[in-house]
């Protein structure tokens, strides 16, 4: 039987990215994520895997020497929350710009500005519309779950070096701090020379005589040059919505009523469900597990199937959007949010679902 | 009698342009020292034989094109940013040799957290710093290192330390952090400059193998567009008013006992 140990989200990432043969860390302390790097120097894993981990003088120079190391072809990755990933923003353009393979985790918290310190998803449309400056998309997966951040690591380089994008894992103080039992997977090496040169031939490994410079940049002044990078960009995210989309159904098969949900909210819901099945309501949850490529189509059929769909995040409706464009209009989609740190219960939320339902 | 076909044999050649530089022509203005530069980068990584151990990070500013001109795997940075490429390339791949090549406003104005650090973790890289006191590629604007009195067209009636501050002597700055090894100050104006500024960016990626901390190679520039002076006129200005500011030779050179 596989090894469970009981552990925090945020540790799960670190021990996650040891196990999974991940080259090098790179981040800066920030609430409440701190427990990554901490795990990580706490369990030196360059004197086991090799893996290099560095604390950064800022966000900004973590995420530039996630740019340095992805150029080499390394399978590296930083995290953060909030804030501090509104200093990467930057970073990550140039990252989608040069097409690198990089895993960025954001353990969301209040906001705008320094905010609060407890759990949110107000970072949805950053994160899931881009963030940075320019045309690209991060592929977003949403963890619901300290399982899901141990696992998501090697799913998310995967992703990331498949499309030579960057994956961000968007998680919240809640799946980061909450302690679960994580099943380990068996340990994955760190990738040889030779395997990096076959996974990454663009990469900055030296220029050797039997090829040409390997130039990585986002640069480019002709903006014919320009557009024509764009659209391979474009052409390369259609084949991420269509083949990458991820999402798992609670009780929807006879559902009369939805609920739209991820990270935390989708745990929460769950309960919800729950409790209205109980008093015969037949109500179900979707809970998108990519975030970018969402879930469209699934939804745009259960619109067709339901009588009404509410999306529930811990913000001021975010997603909601998004449900309501792939609703098309088949259905109401209505919202409930909580902000700055507060968490719903399940009651609040099925209080809510009845006011927009006419179910009181 | 010798005849010049008797001459122009491979035995006598004294120079030749080093293979490493590209066939493209640089978009370099006439009298810029980083065309000079770029040879003499070219030329020690020819010479070292370290042409398939070499990653080169570009800044941004006028050196942004470097990778088109040097036969090397390049990473283009963003704004200030090339230290910590340089970093993770470093750390990741230690038996690779990492130089970033930066000009003073990437380095010393937009940059200025990123080398700094760079520094006092002791990075194990060659950083390579043009010095012409102004922004070239935006088109002549005040550099952190711009004289006092000079003229720029952003200070245009000449830097007053009251409006925009006073100019920032970075090398000097960095050398009182112990993770700095070798730190110096050349030119490439007249040839002798030239091999003394060559010698010292050998050294610095033979230090840079040597585990012994950061290695830093100011190269004191000129500009010709930007100061708007021929480049006769530019050596001379740069000697009679840049020299006193920034003047040439070692700072620091931790390995030689100095």
């Amino acid at each position: 039987m596989a090894e469970k140990i009981l552990m925090k989200g945020n540790e799960a990432i670190a021990i996650s990215a040891i196990r999974n043969g991940v080259d090098g860390y790179f981040g800066y302390p920030i609430t409440p994520q701190s427990e990554v790097m901490e795990t990580l120097m706490k369990e030196k894993p360059w004197e086991t895997t090799g893996m290099v981990v560095l604390q950064a003088e800022s966000e900004t120079s973590s995420i530039n020497m996630i740019y340095g190391g992805a150029s080499c072809g390394k399978k590296v990755m930083t995290s953060s929350s909030s804030p501090g990933i509104s200093l990467m923003c930057e970073g990550i353009s140039y990252i989608a710009g040069a097409e690198l393979p990089c895993v960025v985790v954001d353990v969301m918290r209040g906001g705008p500005g320094l905010g609060t310190i407890q759990p949110s998803q107000s970072d949805y449309n950053q994160i899931v519309k881009g963030g940075g400056h320019g045309d690209y998309h991060n592929i977003v997966l949403a963890p619901a779950s300290a399982q899901d951040m141990y696992d998501f690591i090697d799913w998310g380089f995967d992703l990331a070096f498949k499309y030579r994008t960057p994956v961000v894992i968007l998680a919240d103080g809640i799946i980061g701090q909450m302690m679960e039992k994580v099943e380990l997977h068996p340990m994955k090496p760190r990738r040889t020379a030779e395997e990096i040169l076959k996974a990454a031939p663009w990469a900055t490994t030296g220029k050797t005589a039997d090829r040409e410079r390997n130039i990585i940049t986002s640069l480019s002044l002709d903006a014919d040059i320009q557009e024509k990078f764009n659209r391979k960009l474009q052409a390369k995210y259609a084949v991420i919505e269509e083949n990458e989309v991820k999402f798992s159904e609670y009780l929807t098969e006879d559902a009369e009523y939805v609920f739209v949900a991820f990270g935390c909210s989708s745990r929460i819901c769950e309960a919800v469900v729950d409790g209205l099945r109980e008093e015969g309501i037949k109500a179900g949850l979707l809970r998108p597990i990519t975030l970018y490529p969402f879930p469209e189509k699934e939804i745009a059929r259960l619109a067709t199937q339901v009588k009404s769909m509410m999306s529930v995040e811990l913000n001021l409706g975010q997603m909601v959007h998004d449900v309501r464009l792939a609703a098309g209009g088949k259905c109401p989609v209505g919202f409930y949010g909580r902000q700055g740190g507060n968490i719903y219960t399940p009651e609040e939320i099925s209080a809510e679902f009845k006011k927009f339902n006419g179910l009181e | 009698m010798i005849s010049i076909e008797d001459i122009k044999k491979p035995e006598n050649i004294a120079y030749r342009r080093p293979a490493l530089l590209t066939d493209n022509v640089m978009h370099y203005c006439p009298g810029c020292s980083h065309g000079t530069v770029h040879k003499i980068v070219a030329e020690v990584i020819e010479e070292m034989g370290i042409q398939e151990k070499t990653v080169g990070i570009c800044p941004v500013g006028c050196s942004v094109f470097a990778y088109n001109y040097i036969d090397i795997d390049w990473q283009e940075a963003a704004h200030g940013r090339a230290p910590a490429l340089a970093t993770a390339t470093k750390r990741l791949c230690p038996d690779k040799y990492v130089f970033t090549y930066q000009g003073d406003g990437d380095l010393a104005s937009i940059g200025t957290a990123e080398i700094i650090h760079a520094c006092a973790r002791g990075e194990n890289i060659v950083v390579i710093f043009i010095n012409n006191g102004i922004y070239g590629m935006t088109g002549g604007q005040m550099a952190p290192t711009t004289l006092l009195g000079m003229k720029t067209s952003t200070t245009p009636y000449g830097r007053d330390a009251k409006l925009n501050g006073f100019p920032l002597v970075i090398a000097d700055m960095i050398a009182h952090l112990d993770g700095t090894a070798y730190i110096t100050r050349q030119s490439v104006h007249t040839a002798p400059a030239v091999r003394k500024a060559k010698s010292a960016i050998r050294k610095a990626f033979e230090y840079s193998q040597m585990g012994v901390g950061l290695s830093f190679v100011e190269i004191v520039s000129t500009c010709n567009s930007g100061w708007k002076l021929s480049p006769v006129e530019a050596n001379k200005w740069m000697v009679e008013h840049m020299f006193p500011k920034y003047p040439i030779g070692d700072i620091k050179d931790v390995p030689a006992g100095r």
